[in-house]
């Protein structure tokens, strides 16, 4: 009667290390590795049937591990995660475009172990010079539809003056520089904090241009602090070009078109500091700005300048509207440079925008009349134009 | 001790900088001097590490060795990373900017800029038709009369209330579209539409406004908190 009492332990003993002992799960099956289709490069799409251990009852598969490694044989390290149920995902993180990289997966459990996947590959991430996914063919139409319509308008404003309705922020322009010149006091030009691909900074630069070769006439200082390393090149270039075409060259001073820091808070320090030492009579904000904005225009206020604002950004017009005696919203930015320059180019991009704006709200009132037709209607007489908008 | 000093020196420089209020000082002269010289020289140093060198003498096979992931690939594959001859060319372009620095072929430095702007112009024209014009036109697309359900059946005030906000949308998108129309003067009826729409604008510049500054307000009180708590323990 006695071995069964003895044995009892060692069958409890033996059952505790059974049941805590870790069981793999099954990995994941048919894994294949392919680059991604039109992309910029550097991602790899991955897909694999998903282990069977997922829904097991005893320390069910929790998820995914990717692993990649540039050969076969040497160490995987991972570059990303996939939750439990998924059969795909993209790789994009440490892949660098033209090297070859080899994948596993790691099917990992609630015990901790984990089973790994024949390994895929070598893919190669590469771009694509084509995006050929059908969502990009509404956009070379709209593409086609818009740069038509601003070619067609430049060579209709390179024959005939277009009309631009006036603005009262440019006619302060104008203004601005002749106060600057009566009080003998310098003219501040900011060109925000965008770099110069910024469609705000572009339309700033032709504004610059147009102050630069006022203010040579007048023999007015003009002083541009810049805070990107690039737009400080184009600045320089633009007011020295400028009091070159006013016919006095002499005049321009190097030392007042300067870089000054390309770090935001840094950069509003010292131009706050220009603005109560040097008292400009007129301050110009023109381009892209953020949480400096009521800033500059607050110390502008308290150094008496009169101050021109510009920006396409939304949060700072709103500063800039409180803090300013004028402010450009939005596209009237765009509008004043070519509303000074008068420049074919720039006037014909403005009606062409406006064409634009009548297709815009036409699409929109048509959609908004789509909606509001019985559902055969809609897709008899919309259809089209509902798969082309809104992708149904 | 070390933790102390870098406190006060942290507190001096916060009440330098806001002594700018007040007006125009010394001490403000002295802080701004030092903020601008800092972050020069932290982001010369940032830029040259993190992106000049990795760029320029990594991926065009120079080194190999100086980024990390560039050391893992040449620790486990046993070769260099394969050269990448897009930043050879983009080093190319940077020399020639520095070419402004010799009056006589300033010229030189307007290429890199042209090809500069140039194609981040174009890589902007996809991204700003696909998200600003496609989304804005699908996202105003809204019926005027917007019935609501409650429980199965149909709830009036709802549907009042979710038809005004679509009328509202899309009235505000069309009468701000039609104010930023250049083409045509402001008047009568066209004028009318306008003045609606920078209405709307208005009320959005105010709303932006609120907000805005009550986010200010915050990073005004956490400036404070750190003097009179972290520097001064003038707070428990």
């Amino acid at each position: 009667m006695r071995k069964p009492l003895i044995l009892f332990p060692l069958v409890f003993l033996f059952l505790f290390v059974f049941a805590s002992a870790q069981t793999p799960p099954t990995p994941v099956d048919s894994l294949q590795a392919v680059d991604t289709p039109d992309d910029a490069g550097g991602q790899v799409d991955l897909t694999w049937k998903p282990s069977p251990d997922e829904g097991r009852a005893v320390s069910p598969v929790i998820g995914y591990q990717i692993l990649a490694a540039p050969a076969a044989d040497s160490t995987f390290v991972p570059i990303g995660t996939a939750s439990a149920g998924a059969t795909s995902v993209t790789a994009k993180d440490r892949l660098e475009n033209g090297r070859p990289y080899y994948f596993k997966i790691r099917a990992y459990a609630m015990d901790s172990s984990y089973a790994e996947s024949e390994v895929a590959g070598p893919v190669v991430p590469k771009g694509s010079w084509w995006n050929t996914k059908p969502a990009y063919l509404r956009i070379v139409i709209w593409m086609v539809f818009v740069v038509g319509f601003i070619l067609y308008n430049i060579r209709k404003a390179g024959k005939k003056e277009l009309y631009i309705r006036p603005i009262a922020g440019i006619d302060a322009i104008d203004e601005g520089i002749g106060r600057a010149t009566e009080m003998g006091r310098p003219i501040l030009f900011i060109c925000g904090l965008g770099d110069a691909a910024q469609a705000a900074t572009l339309a700033a630069f032709s504004v610059l241009g147009r102050v630069a070769q006022k203010t040579a006439q007048y023999q007015t200082r003009l002083i541009v602090p810049c805070y990107e390393p690039i737009v400080f090149t184009i600045c320089q270039d633009i007011v020295k070009g400028a009091y070159l075409n006013a016919g006095r060259p002499e005049a321009y001073n190097e030392k007042d078109v300067f870089f000054v820091v390309y770090d935001q808070f840094p950069y509003v320090a010292a131009v706050n500091g220009i603005m109560l030492r040097e008292k400009p009579a007129t301050n110009f904000y023109l381009g892209q700005f953020y949480a400096e904005s009521l800033m500059l225009a607050e110390t502008g206020f308290e150094a008496g300048s009169i101050q021109i604002a510009g920006t396409d950004q939304l949060i700072q017009m709103s500063f800039f509207i409180v803090a300013c005696d004028f402010t450009l919203i939005g596209e009237e930015l765009f509008a004043a440079s070519a509303y000074l320059s008068k420049e074919p180019e720039q006037v014909g991009s403005i009606k062409g925008q406006d064409w634009g704006k009548v297709i815009f709200a036409g699409l929109s009132i048509l959609g908004v009349v789509s909606v509001l037709l019985d559902e055969n209607l809609r897709v008899h007489f919309f259809g089209f134009f509902r798969k082309l908008m809104l992708n149904e | 001790m070390p933790g102390m000093v870098s406190l006060t020196l942290a507190g001096f420089l916060t009440l330098g900088i806001m002594s700018f209020v007040y007006k125009d000082n010394p001490i403000y002269k002295f802080c701004e001097s030092i903020f601008i010289g800092v972050s020069a020289g932290y982001y010369f140093v940032l830029i040259f590490y993190q992106s000049l060198l990795p760029q320029l003498t990594d991926k065009i096979g120079l080194t190999g060795a100086l980024t990390d992931s560039a050391l893992a690939y040449y620790r486990q594959s046993g070769s260099l990373a394969s050269v990448q001859w897009f930043n050879l060319i983009a080093a190319v372009l940077g020399m020639m900017m520095l070419m402004r620095l010799l009056p006589k072929i300033g010229w030189i430095s307007r290429w890199p800029l042209a090809f500069v702007i140039g194609s981040i112009a174009g890589l902007k024209l996809i991204g700003e038709l696909q998200t600003n014009i496609m989304t804005q036109i699908q996202k105003s697309i809204l019926p005027l009369w917007a019935p609501q359900y409650v429980d199965g059946s149909l709830s009036l005030a709802a549907s009042i209330g979710q038809s005004l906000t679509n009328i509202v949308l899309v009235g505000g998108i069309l009468t701000g579209v039609i104010y930023f129309f250049f083409s045509k003067e402001h008047k009568g009826v066209f004028g009318g539409a306008a003045r609606v729409g920078i209405w709307f604008l208005m009320v959005t510049f105010g709303a932006a406004f609120g907000l805005t500054v009550m986010s200010r307000m915050s990073l005004l009180i956490a400036r404070i908190d750190f003097l009179l708590r972290d520097w001064l323990h003038l707070l428990g």
